[in-house]
């Protein structure tokens, strides 16, 4: 589903962020990213939808290669959904309108239908009652929801997650990373941006360390809690599992 | 002190001074202001388009404008114009462009430089997630600017925007050196004619201060309530 090879990126000619950075994402399957701050892990999630631009290597969705210029960017993107480690709700916007608006815009649906997406997709985030409200009066884990929902009011073919907890206070959390596994359950293709390992170890097919710009690890979830093969790898893995 | 004056003046030209003359004014300070807005925002976009030339003709423009005294462009606008349209349209004698026209230009011009930047400091406090996850969503660049980033924009800057505006309406006074009946044009020419100066330009500054100061304690009500929303 996703396929990224040899992806090289700079911020700058003195700043590479990406070093041949090759894996891929299979349809179905949860790949979790973890690494230290810094290490790019936001920046090549980035990458799959195009939100950040590459200089090397190539990305392709569904087939379709996200750096070909000749392709049409939005359309990809529709059918890409992301979460962002700060919601990123349009403010100005009931919670309805932020389900209804690219549906509305983008895959031209009926207002109507629309709204009926988007009362499903509330409902099942446990949100319906909030409909009417402005992100602003919502909590972080309801927000964080709402854009769950809203990305999933697209209809994706996979979803990309970057840092969906980590902005939340710590009872927030689980009510996240429940609608998140439950949508791992349902056989949603996921990238997910995460250093909640519970949530890899319950759902995550296979694990992916990123360093300084590098895919040191990239090993199927039993293996890489059981054995990690590097040290820069064990000895983040102690640091995070330590708290 | 009063005796020698004749308040009554007032009292008996108001129908002609706000029916011809309020009218012209508001009417040009709405309509510039609509104008100014969008072509301030469009102004705003081509500087922050991220096209070099874009941005660099833009910003002559903004620098142009701002550091010209407004009663200089109204008057030569309004000499210009005429002949600017001949060439245009390729007539063979000047267009013959109207007081209120050829005002209404000049000050749409002017105040899009002004209002450019308030808008592109307003897009700019739009913190880079949005316009991201609009992008995400699928809408286009088009789009995002019209659903996302413009209308926070816009709510963000309503203040000063407003504040702007109220500048705009004391500037529309300068028609005058085209001898356009607007509000203070309408007040000088009573005066004038009946020689009541005093009495006319101190009724024009009392209306004048009177409308400001509503509209702008109307703004700071209005910041209260954004502050809140936020
Ligand atoms: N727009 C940018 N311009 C220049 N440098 C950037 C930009 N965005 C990120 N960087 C730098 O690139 C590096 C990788 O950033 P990135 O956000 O991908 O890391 P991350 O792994 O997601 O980290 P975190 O866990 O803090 O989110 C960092 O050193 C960061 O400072
Ligand atoms: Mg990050």
């Amino acid at each position: 589903m996703i396929e990224i090879s040899h992806v090289d990126k700079w911020y700058s000619p003195s700043f590479q962020v990406l070093t041949d950075c090759t894996t891929s994402v299979s349809k179905g399957e949860v790949v979790v990213v973890c690494g230290p701050s810094g290490s790019g892990k936001s920046t090549l999630i980035k990458c799959v939808n195009a939100l950040e631009p590459f200089q090397k290597g190539d990305i392709s969705v569904d087939g379709t290669k996200v750096n070909d210029p000749k392709t049409n960017l939005p359309k990809l993107r529709s059918r890409v959904g992301m979460v962002f480690q700060h919601f990123e709700l349009f403010p100005h916007l009931k919670i309805i309108d932020n389900l209804c608006l690219a549906q509305q815009k983008v895959l031209d649906r009926s207002r109507d239908k629309a709204m009926v997406k988007g009362m499903q997709l509330l409902e099942r985030v446990g949100l319906k009652e909030q409909a009417q409200k402005y992100p602003a009066n919502l909590s972080g884990g309801q927000q964080q929801r709402v854009a769950i929902a809203r990305a999933l009011a697209m209809d994706p073919i996979v979803m990309l997650f970057d840092e969906p907890t980590s902005a939340l206070d710590p009872e927030m959390v689980s009510e996240v990373l429940d609608v998140m596994v439950d949508l791992a359950h349902e056989g949603m293709t996921m990238m997910v941006v995460t250093h909640e390992m519970g949530f890899a170890r319950k759902v995550a097919n296979r694990v992916i360390f990123m360093d300084r710009g590098e895919i040191v690890e990239d090993a199927p979830k039993d293996d890489f809690f059981g054995k990690p093969r590097s040290d820069r790898a064990q000895k983040f893995l102690s640091k995070i599992l330590s708290h | 002190m009063f005796s020698n004056f004749d308040f009554g003046v007032i009292i008996r030209t108001l129908p002609y001074l706000f029916y011809e003359g309020m009218t012209f004014t508001l009417m040009l300070t709405g309509l510039a202001a609509l104008g100014g807005l969008v072509f301030g925002t469009a102004i705003a976009l081509m500087r922050l388009s991220g096209y070099k030339v874009l941005g660099r003709i833009a910003g002559v423009y903004v620098d142009f404008m701002r550091s010209l005294p407004l009663v200089l462009v109204i008057f030569w606008f309004y000499f210009l114009v005429p002949y600017i349209g001949q060439w245009v349209t390729g007539a063979s004698r000047p267009i013959s462009v109207g007081a209120f026209a050829s005002s209404l230009i000049t000050f749409i011009m002017f105040e899009a430089a002004y209002f450019s930047e308030i808008m592109r400091a307003g897009i700019q406090s739009i913190s880079r997630g949005q316009p991201a996850a609009a992008n995400a969503l699928g809408l286009t660049y088009a789009q995002t600017m019209r659903y996302v980033v413009l209308p926070q924009a816009f709510r963000n800057m309503l203040p000063v925007l407003i504040t702007q505006t109220i500048v705009l309406f004391q500037d529309t006074s300068l028609v005058y050196v085209l001898s356009i009946t607007d509000f203070l044009g309408a007040a000088s020419k009573v005066a004038q004619r009946d020689g009541r100066l005093v009495e006319m330009y101190l009724f024009a500054a009392i209306v004048y201060f009177t409308i400001s100061c509503v509209a702008s304690f109307g703004v700071r009500r209005l910041q209260a309530r954004i502050a809140i929303i936020r």
